[in-house]
């Protein structure tokens, strides 16, 4: 089983004091912590669990800027076998359709039988780059997968659907699969799991190597352009419920009712 | 008619020195081959350097071997286990006289002749009853009133082996009594009761003197006295009785840095290289961990007093001994081939992942093992191994990464490690560059920068440091997490980077000495960094201000309150400061000091600091805070003291889950100072 595991680098906004930057276009990023996104870690476990089941080969790739060359070898670490960072300062800009055209210009022409990417990045949680890479190769996409099994040259799996329900889905390989979070408990990855693979060699391939025209990646390659970004207006205040034990349960009880929290 | 001597007596037409001589040979021959193979395995073992400080070993051998120094700390059963071992001691060379009567009727050890042969016979045969009712008393406690720490939570135990020796012990001593109670009753002489009480009580059960029965119980007493002590030596080294021949040693080998966790395998520097970290398979142990799993009596001490095992968790230390001891003689037997460990992963499979996140590594285990028994550094080692499989519980994942990306659990970014110090009032805390001095390095760790509840601490402190005139400064920025814990999960290689960045950021700086209130901190920095920087806990630098006449109390915020002090397990056990935090209280006016009945090395352990605090255990019935506060509430406090920002945390919750709010507050000491100081002490 060929898996490829597209995965993002994306800044650690959970901590931060978040300022808009860029002329009102993105936040101020510059002292932002960046690492895996989530999503794409369960992914990139799955894949090598996977690996360890059946078999196979995992090949990570990014698109992402120098620093996260760190992301790609703890992903090695993880026990994925080979990583790919695809960066030119051209990339820089590019939406999720740049992003993806890329990813499809690199997997082109290998062999792969599956691609898992995570559904959505913390980031912009645009969720795109799966299925329009799916579109873009020719092979069919789910979102918010897990359970994956295979039988024969078939995935099944299950997706997550509203209200707690599960869809049993079976499709046809090659096929691109867009991960839920929780699916599998990533391992950890220890220092010297990194150090193990430090020597491992990450190729880095730019515009001109992939074959792609600069037109076709940044800005000029996307189909959205963000208008501002802004930080929520300020909410009304917070309200502390004071008093006893029950006389707190019962104003709780009272606020849940009311905006609708239990029946 | 005389009584006839065992060694003139042949046996089936053998003379008695032959059968003497056989049965000698035998025995012995049998415990070495057994001694050889267990002694094999240890060589098997990791290395492990235990032979510097002879002088501070003996001393340990002396003071807890043959001192059975905390033996006591049971009343009852230690009292036993001194009379017992006692005994033994004192009847070893009546064994050996007994040995040698097999040879000649006439042997005596050297030295012990004339009036000190006499007065060693007489010490001899009240030792002999004494011995005796030790045993009976032991039987009876052990079967009628069975303490619940004999029990085997998750495995099965070897509490029966206890029978078999208490009875080979009673044999014994009964075949002495039977010995030399003929011997008494041929030779007629009255009045002897007051010296040779045994063999007195033994000659009341004798046939009549001169008759063949006489003879056939002496030499049948003897040759049976003589067949049941190589028995019971060989039986020890199969059984959970072991310890008789290795406690000694045990003690002598123990370990001597307390506080400090061992590398991942002694004499290498390049662990990163090795094929296996930590202790995976059973020979990664170091040979002295072998001799541990050897040694232990399977008395449950160290269970009984493990928070762990109190709140329901699946760890027991008692059971990672005895389950690594029947792994160990199944595995590795006296006879035969090995069996095939393949099929079997020690760590894993013998002891689990739950038991062995488990531990908290508070140490109250080890300060109660009566022979030095180690834990920690086993659980540590086998971490290691879980870390580098990648298996470690999803909820200490995130911290450790944290660690890894912001030098910190909390996920704050390192630029705002100093914020804590922007709504200070009246108090500067100077940040210190590279280059610059202050007298004190105040190390706040990442849970004084973070962590809004223990910043309170962390504001208290400088406080204190200002009132006091004290020369201070932080590291800031340059700050980066102590790693007590990091350490202490096996993630080695996370410890050695954030050590390195706090060695550096030390090197940089010019200071007298480091002060820090997190005994973690205090601990890592204290015994585990590989360069050594002087360090002080909060509690130890306000005694010293109070003893300087720099700090006073008055009594405005205790207003006479019962308080308690609760002992921190990386401030008390692991570096044995007991008296400075309590010198501290005792001079706040008006305080009532009450002491819990676990306090000081028997403190119990309320669920672990540093990373700890994410780690979420469920098989535990309830939080080892929970049951601390209980505890608190028994001797009436109103005021818990503390000396560590985790145990603060860990108590005020459980004070709010046992709806103790209201009636009991838990404040660091620090706090407490802070809240007393003196008026011409804030000025």
């Amino acid at each position: 089983m060929d898996i490829i595991v597209c995965v993002k680098w994306v800044p650690d906004t959970s901590e931060a004091d978040l300022a808009i930057a860029g002329g009102a276009k993105d936040i101020k990023k510059d002292d932002l912590d960046h690492d895996i996104n989530d999503w794409d870690r369960f992914a990139v476990e799955e894949a090598v669990q996977i690996k360890e089941k059946v078999g196979g080969k995992v090949t990570v790739v990014s698109v992402a800027p120098e620093d996260a060359e760190e992301m790609l070898r703890e992903s090695l670490a993880r026990g994925a076998d080979e990583a790919f960072h695809l960066w030119d300062d051209a990339f820089e800009g590019s939406d999720g359709y740049a992003v993806a055209t890329i990813l499809a210009k690199f997997i082109k022409d290998r062999p792969f039988d599956l691609i898992l990417t995570g559904t959505l990045a913390d980031d912009d949680c645009s969720g795109q780059v799966g299925g329009m890479l799916a579109a873009m190769l020719g092979v069919p996409n789910a979102v918010l997968v897990s359970s994956i099994e295979f039988l024969d040259r078939k995935v099944k799996f299950k997706k997550e659907l509203e209200g707690g329900l599960y869809e049993a889905v079976e499709m046809d390989l090659p096929a691109q699969l867009s991960v839920a979070t929780g699916l599998n408990e990533p391992r950890f990855v220890s220092i010297r799991a990194v150090r193990k693979v430090a020597s491992a060699e990450i190729p880095v391939i730019d515009c001109g190597e992939l074959g792609l025209d600069e037109s076709q990646v940044g800005p000029q390659g996307s189909k959205i352009q963000v208008e501002e970004v802004a930080m929520p207006p300020e909410g009304e205040g917070a309200e502390i419920i004071g008093g006893g034990a029950e006389e707190a349960a019962g104003r709780l009880a009272e606020i849940l009712k009311e905006k609708g929290g239990i029946g | 008619m005389t009584l006839l001597e065992p060694a003139d007596v042949p046996i089936a037409g053998i003379p008695a020195y032959i059968v003497a001589l056989i049965i000698l040979t035998l025995a012995l021959c049998f415990f070495a081959f057994v001694m050889y193979r267990r002694i094999d395995l240890l060589r098997r073992g990791m290395p492990d350097p235990r032979f510097s400080d002879i002088g501070e070993r003996i001393k340990l051998a002396l003071v807890y071997g043959f001192g059975q120094y905390r033996q006591p700390r049971y009343l009852g059963a230690g009292v036993l286990h001194i009379l017992l071992f006692a005994g033994f001691m004192i009847l070893s060379l009546r064994s050996l006289t007994l040995i040698g009567l097999g040879f000649s009727p006439d042997f005596h050890l050297p030295l012990l002749t004339g009036s000190a042969a006499f007065a060693y016979e007489v010490l001899k045969d009240y030792v002999v009853l004494m011995v005796l009712a030790v045993c009976i008393i032991c039987i009876v406690r052990r079967a009628v009133f069975t303490p619940a720490r004999y029990d085997h939570p998750g495995g099965k135990g070897h509490g029966s082996e206890a029978y078999v020796i208490l009875g080979l012990v009673s044999a014994l001593m009964i075949t002495d009594m039977v010995f030399d109670g003929s011997a008494l009753k041929q030779n007629g002489a009255q009045g002897h009761a007051l010296f040779f009480p045994a063999a007195s009580i033994g000659a009341l059960f004798m046939p009549e003197k001169g008759s063949q029965a006489l003879n056939y119980l002496h030499i049948g007493g003897y040759w049976a006295h003589i067949l049941v002590f190589f028995g019971l030596l060989n039986f020890l080294p199969i059984s959970k009785h072991f310890h008789v021949i290795t406690a000694i040693p045990n003690v002598f080998f123990s370990n001597l840095n307390k506080g400090a966790i061992k590398p991942v395998e002694c004499g290498v520097d390049d662990w990163m290289e090795l094929p296996e970290c930590g202790v995976g398979h059973f020979e990664r142990f170091t040979w002295k961990h072998i001799l541990d799993f050897y040694s232990c009596a399977d008395c449950g001490r160290c269970s009984d007093n493990c928070p762990a095992t109190t709140v329901g968790r699946t760890l027991s230390p008692k059971m990672i001994s005895i389950k690594a001891r029947d792994f160990a003689y199944e595995h590795y037997p006296i006879f035969g081939a090995e069996k095939d460990r393949s099929k079997i992963q020690f760590t894993g499979d013998v002891v689990t992942g739950d038991e062995i996140w488990a531990c908290t590594t508070c140490g109250a285990c080890e300060a109660e093992c009566p022979i030095l028994i180690e834990y920690i550094d086993k659980i540590v080692d086998m971490r290691r191994y879980l870390i580098d499989q990648g298996d470690v519980p999803q909820s200490l994942q995130k911290p450790m990464q944290q660690i890894k990306k912001k030098g910190n659990a909390y996920g704050g970014s390192k630029a705002k490690r100093a914020a804590w110090t922007k709504d200070l009032e009246g108090v500067e805390v100077r940040e210190l560059k590279k280059g610059e001095a202050a007298d004190l390095l105040f190390f706040v760790d990442s849970c004084g920068s973070f962590d809004p509840r223990i910043q309170e601490i962390s504001k208290s402190f400088a406080r204190i440091l200002t009132a006091s005139g004290s020369d201070f400064g932080i590291l800031g920025a340059d700050e980066t997490d102590s790693g007590n814990e990091i350490r202490r999960l096996g993630e080695e290689g996370l410890f050695e980077q954030v050590c390195q960045k706090n060695i550096a950021a030390f090197l940089e700086r010019d200071f007298k000495e480091i002060v820090t209130f997190d005994p973690h901190a205090f601990n890592t920095i204290r015994n585990d960094y590989p360069e050594k920087f002087p360090i002080v806990h909060a509690s130890q630098l306000m005694a010293r201000l109070v003893r300087n006449g720099r700090l006073s109390f008055t009594g405005d915020y205790v207003q006479g309150k019962v308080v308690t002090y609760h002992d921190p397990c990386y401030l008390g056990r692991h570096n044995g400061i007991y008296e400075d935090p309590r010198f501290v209280l005792g001079r706040i006016p008006g305080i009532r000091l009450r002491e819990m009945e676990r306090s000081r090395s028997r403190s119990f352990c309320c669920s672990g600091g540093g990373l700890l605090l994410w780690y979420e255990n469920e098989q535990e019935r309830e939080r080892m805070g929970e049951v601390r506060v209980k505890m608190a509430s028994e001797v009436g406090a109103e005021i818990v003291v503390t000396a560590c920002p985790f145990c603060l945390i860990n108590l005020e919750d459980a004070i709010k889950t046992t709806g103790n709010e209201g009636k009991m507050e838990v404040v660091d000491l620090v706090e407490l100072v802070d809240r007393s100081l003196g008026t011409h002490a804030r000025e």
